[in-house]
Order: structure tokens, then C-alpha cells, then sequence
């Protein structure tokens, strides 16, 4: 039965271009964009216990890096796309040396000043960064010759990076580390005592969460064609943060699924209030009072509780 | 030499201002273990608070308005702490998330009623005559908010240090649930506290108008120095506040008349070094 759901559910998202309208084609790949970056975020939250809330960092900087390279020093997209995911990780190595000075809110805190810190130099350096008025103009890659640009090519490449990082991390936190993680989460001194490095467990972590952050920074970039310093604002590290808890932060695949119902509101309510801010902080409030656990475990213990009751 | 003169006089009163909303926000987390995010926009509000209420009327004394202003921010978080934070008791990290969604709504809620235009708030008109000290010339209303800072500093030592109220505060800090078993009614603590530092969040805004303005984002602008602050100064110590927010306002204040560009790239050195080598803050005691 899993097994049917699972291929049948890949045939949908193969095959949505042929169904569906450009429009839904471009909310769609915007979905997966938004997945892969709640997904990553889900390794520090779900399961390394480390409350992050400046993930933007890696999205907007690896954004950054794309864009200058290949608008300002003539870069080709491949080398372009290499620099900024290494750039990008090595950053996540520092910020995570600091960072992980510190755990709990401590850790929330750092993650939040250092993300603030780039914000505003994407402000002010505007000799390289253009300010307010970010940069514009910028191309999508042609990967293979294929060019990107109708919806149905990019949403198939988005789907293939995200197919691809799903994998990845599912198999990361399924592995023997995956396990060590949540023991250092859960354990962290007994871990030590049974001889695992908590500090460098989690530094790794850091390191590849950043690194899947940069990849989805890529796609963003690549989607929107224009980066504004708006995408490294706390708003931005806000709005998967609420993805990954409203998802149910520590499954598999609940950050995607609320990254998802983050961007379908973020869309709808867009269109018809101004204020999407306010509404993301009611959003807040209204998920963390009332579904702390997030969406897909509850709805998994109603599905559980009706089975019992049978 | 006039210019490291005013450089370092604007150094001080941004290290004032930065004092006002760190020490709220420092006294919160050291008894509730709750980084209220909402603090910048606690000072935001009182900013704004005060752009209205000078501009609509200039005979107002600037006390009048940061005192006002300060009640009615303070209402506004005790509010939010009795409805919103004490439901979440437990969950420490959806206290954080909860403080994050109030400042997006406050934020957004001034971007609504205040429009999106930066508006200036006037000097007081007994304050805008330059001091003349040593042969150089000082803006009087930056030496003023020295003084507010240093007698804010003062008045919040003397109340934790000398009054029960103050026993109470700390012996939560120290150890809430001793203190629960002995009868200190750590709830109520709670609320007092997260209104003192909103209080003082949002006087300080008005304080600061004259200087930075009030404008949308001036929240995100202030919440990222007051947590470099804090970071800096040890999380829960009053004078690690005060320490780290001179030495954030010389740092920013210097950095940005220096190095304009880079000023919150050097932001980051005195917080790295900090973390690299007492990662509980200059003066902290507490293991965040």
C-alpha cells in the first residue's frame, strides 16, 4: 500500500506540468524551493535540538554569491553555482564554530544577531549589493544545453534538486550519525560519556544543513531572477521556521508539507491583504498555542485515534 | 580632534539607548529564560508613541512622553505576558516563537498606522542649544541621554540591589523554584518584570527618537545590537548590559563613521572574541 501511495505520488508531481496551468506550475516549483530549505532547517530544529533562526543566511548568501558572479565578474552558472555552495558552506563552518558556543537560547540568539549582521551589510554595501534596490536582470542556468525558462522545464530541474535532497537527507538522519544526532539532542552528556563528540556532531550538522540551505538559495535565485536583501531578513528564517514547526519539526516529511501551507498563505493572503507580516505573526501564535506539535503529527494522532477506536 | 569628540559623545548616548533596551531584555531573560524578540519592537512603539505625541504637540516635555509612552508600552506587554506567555510555561521554545509573531505584528501594525515613511522627531527646544565644555562643542540633548542612561542604570541597580521587590527578582533569578517554595510569588514576578524592561524598552524609544527617528525596521535595526549586547555583556547581569552597550556604541558609532560599509561586519569581532574565549558574556553568570 505504502509502496502504490509513494509511486503514485511521484507520477503526480512528474506529471503536473501536463495537468496543470503555468500559474500552479510556478506556485508548485516556489513549493519545492521552500521544501528544501524547511527541510534543511528541520536537521538543526527536528533533530539536532538546535533552534536556528537565521537559516536565511545560507539561502540569501548563496543567492548573492550566484548573482554577482554571474551578472557582475561573467561567471558561467556551473563555476558560479560551485563557488557559492562552497562559499556558502564554508560560512555555515564559522557560523557554526560561533554559534555553537553557545546551545538553547543561546544558540537561537547568535544564529538570529549573525543573520541581522548580514541583512543589514545586503543594505548598506550597496556598492556590491545594490541596496534596496537588489539585483535584477540576472538568467537561469541551461543545464545539459536545456534551457530553464518556460515554468514545466524549471519546475522538473527544482523537482529533480529536490528529489534529490530529500534523499539525501533522509538518509542522513536514518544513518548511524542521523542516530548519534538525536542521542545529542536528546542525551547530549551521556552521549559524551559514551564517547561521541556532541559538539562535533552537531558542528556537521550545522555544516550540511547549511549546505542544503545554500542549494535551495541557488533555486531561489535561479526561480526569481532578482535577489533583494529582503530574503536574508528574519522574516524570511521566520517563515520556515513556521514551515518546519507547523510541518511538525523532527519527521521526515512534515517541513515540507508546512513549508508548503506557509507559501500557498503567504500567496492567497497575499493577494488579498497587505499585511502579510501581521498574518505571519498570527500565524505564529495561533500554531504555537494551539497545534504545538505541528500539523502532520496531529493529524497522524487522529488517524491513530479513529484506527484504535474501531 | 573635535570629531573623536562628538564621535565619542554620540558613541556614549547610543550606548545609552542601547542600555534602555538591553537591560530590559537582559532582566527578562535573566528570570523568565526568555529571549523576548519583541523588545525591538517594544522600543519601536515607544518611538513612534513619542513622534506622535511631540509632534501633535511641542509643548510636551520629552519626561512627559517617555514616561506616558513607557506605561502604555509596558500595558501592552503585560497583556502579552499574563494572555499569551504564561499559557506556554513549558514550552520555552514556543515562548521565543510566540515573542517573534508579536514583534511581526507590532511591527506590521506601526507600518500601517504610521505609513512607511521615516518621521522625524524634533529635538526639545530647551535641549537644542549646544553645550559649550573645554572649548568644544557638545549637542546638549546627547549628553541629556547620557545622563537618563547612567541614572536608569542607577535607579534599576538600587531597585534589584535594595528593595525586597529587588531581593524577590533576584532570589528568581538565582533559583525560581526555591524561591516558588518559599513563598515568592514568582508569577507575579514574571509579569512585573516583562513590563519593567518593556517599560523601559519604550521610554527609551521616545528618548531615542530625536536622535534615530521613527521608521519601519528601526525594530530590526535595534534588536540585532541589543542581542550583540547582551551576547557581549554576560545574558542577566546588569552591569554586563551596561559594559556591553557602551562598547556596542563605540564600536557601531566609530565603525560607521570610519568604515561606513563595514560597521556591522566590526560588530561582529568584539562578539566573536567574547564567545571564543568566556562564551557566558564578560560578566555573565548564567550558561544560556
Amino acid at each position: 500500500m505504502k509502496w502504490i501511495a509513494a509511486v503514485l505520488f511521484a507520477a503526480m508531481l512528474v506529471l503536473l506540468p501536463s495537468v496543470a496551468g503555468d500559474f500552479y506550475v510556478n506556485l508548485a516549483s516556489q513549493i519545492l524551493i521552500a521544501a528544501i530549505f524547511a527541510l534543511s532547517l528541520n536537521l538543526l530544529v527536528g533533530f539536532g535540538g538546535m533552534t536556528s533562526l537565521g537559516h536565511a543566511s545560507f539561502l540569501g548568501v548563496a543567492a548573492y554569491i550566484s548573482a554577482l558572479l554571474t551578472s557582475r565578474y561573467g561567471f558561467a552558472h556551473g563555476p558560479a553555482a560551485i563557488v557559492s555552495i562552497a562559499g556558502t558552506t564554508a560560512m555555515a563552518a564559522v557560523f557554526g564554530v560561533i554559534a555553537l558556543r553557545a546551545s538553547g537560547l543561546g544558540f537561537l540568539m547568535i544564529t538570529l544577531a549573525l543573520s541581522q549582521v548580514l541583512w543589514g551589510l545586503a543594505y548598506r554595501m550597496s556598492n556590491v549589493t545594490n541596496g534596496d534596490n537588489g539585483i535584477a536582470g540576472l538568467t537561469r542556468p541551461m543545464p545539459f544545453g536545456i534551457s530553464l525558462d518556460s515554468a514545466a522545464s524549471f519546475y522538473w530541474f527544482a523537482l529533480a534538486v529536490a528529489s534529490v535532497s530529500f534523499l539525501m537527507m533522509t538518509t542522513f538522519v536514518s544513518s548511524a550519525f542521523g542516530s548519534s544526532l538525536k542521542g545529542v539532542r536528546d542525551q547530549p552528556r551521556r552521549m559524551a560519556a559514551l564517547g561521541f563528540n556532541p559538539w562535533m556532531i552537531r558542528w556537521i550538522t550545522f555544516i550540511y544543513a547549511g549546505f542544503w540551505g545554500g542549494v535551495s538559495g541557488l533555486l531561489y535565485v535561479y526561480y526569481n531572477k532578482y535577489i533583494h536583501p529582503t530574503s536574508l531578513s528574519t522574516t524570511s528564517s521566520a517563515e520556515a521556521l513556521l514551515g518546519v514547526i507547523a510541518g511538525g519539526s523532527g519527521t521526515l516529511s512534515g517541513p515540507a508539507v508546512g513549508a508548503a501551507l506557509v507559501l500557498l498563505l503567504k500567496n492567497y493572503a497575499s493577494a488579498y491583504v497587505e499585511r502579510w507580516n501581521m498574518l505571519l505573526g498570527l500565524v505564529f501564535l495561533f500554531i504555537v498555542l494551539v497545534m504545538p506539535t505541528g500539523i502532520v503529527p496531529g493529524l497522524s494522532k487522529l488517524l491513530n485515534l479513529r484506527r484504535g477506536s474501531r | 580632534m573635535q570629531f573623536w569628540i562628538i564621535q565619542g559623545l554620540n558613541s556614549l548616548s547610543l550606548g545609552g539607548l542601547l542600555f534602555l533596551l538591553a537591560s530590559g531584555f537582559s532582566l527578562i531573560f535573566g528570570l523568565m529564560r526568555l529571549a523576548n524578540l519583541t523588545h525591538g519592537a517594544f522600543f519601536m512603539l515607544g518611538t513612534y508613541f513619542g513622534a506622535t505625541a511631540m509632534r501633535a504637540n511641542s509643548d510636551l516635555s520629552i519626561w512627559t512622553v517617555a514616561v506616558s509612552a513607557g506605561v502604555a508600552v509596558a500595558a501592552i506587554g503585560g497583556l502579552f505576558e499574563r494572555l499569551v506567555l504564561t499559557r506556554l510555561k513549558t514550552n520555552p521554545l514556543g515562548q521565543v516563537l510566540v515573542t517573534l509573531g508579536m514583534s511581526f505584528i507590532i511591527s506590521d501594525a506601526c507600518l500601517a498606522l504610521w505609513g512607511g515613511d521615516s518621521i522625524p522627531v524634533p529635538t526639545p527646544q530647551n535641549l537644542q542649544a549646544p553645550t559649550r565644555l573645554f572649548g568644544f562643542v557638545f549637542p546638549t540633548y546627547r549628553l541629556v541621554l547620557v545622563g537618563c542612561a547612567i541614572t536608569a542604570a542607577i535607579t534599576l541597580y538600587l531597585l534589584l540591589e535594595r528593595t525586597r521587590l529587588g531581593a524577590m527578582i533576584r532570589a528568581g533569578v538565582d533559583d525560581a523554584q526555591m524561591a516558588r517554595a518559599v513563598g515568592i510569588p514568582v508569577a507575579n514576578l514574571f509579569t512585573i518584570v516583562f513590563c519593567l524592561g518593556a517599560g523601559i524598552a519604550g521610554a527609551g524609544g521616545v528618548l531615542g527618537g530625536p536622535i534615530l527617528s521613527a521608521y519601519p525596521g528601526l525594530d530590526a535595526d535595534m534588536l540585532p545590537l541589543a542581542l550583540i549586547v547582551v551576547i557581549l555583556g554576560g545574558i542577566g547581569s546588569l552591569l554586563g548590559a551596561f559594559i556591553g552597550s557602551f562598547i556596542v556604541g563605540f564600536i557601531y558609532t566609530f565603525g560607521t563613521a570610519l568604515f561606513p560599509e563595514l560597521a556591522y561586519i566590526i560588530l561582529f569581532l568584539p562578539m566573536i572574541l567574547v564567545l571564543a574565549l568566556r562564551p557566558q558574556g564578560l560578566l555573565g553568570r548564567l550558561g544560556a
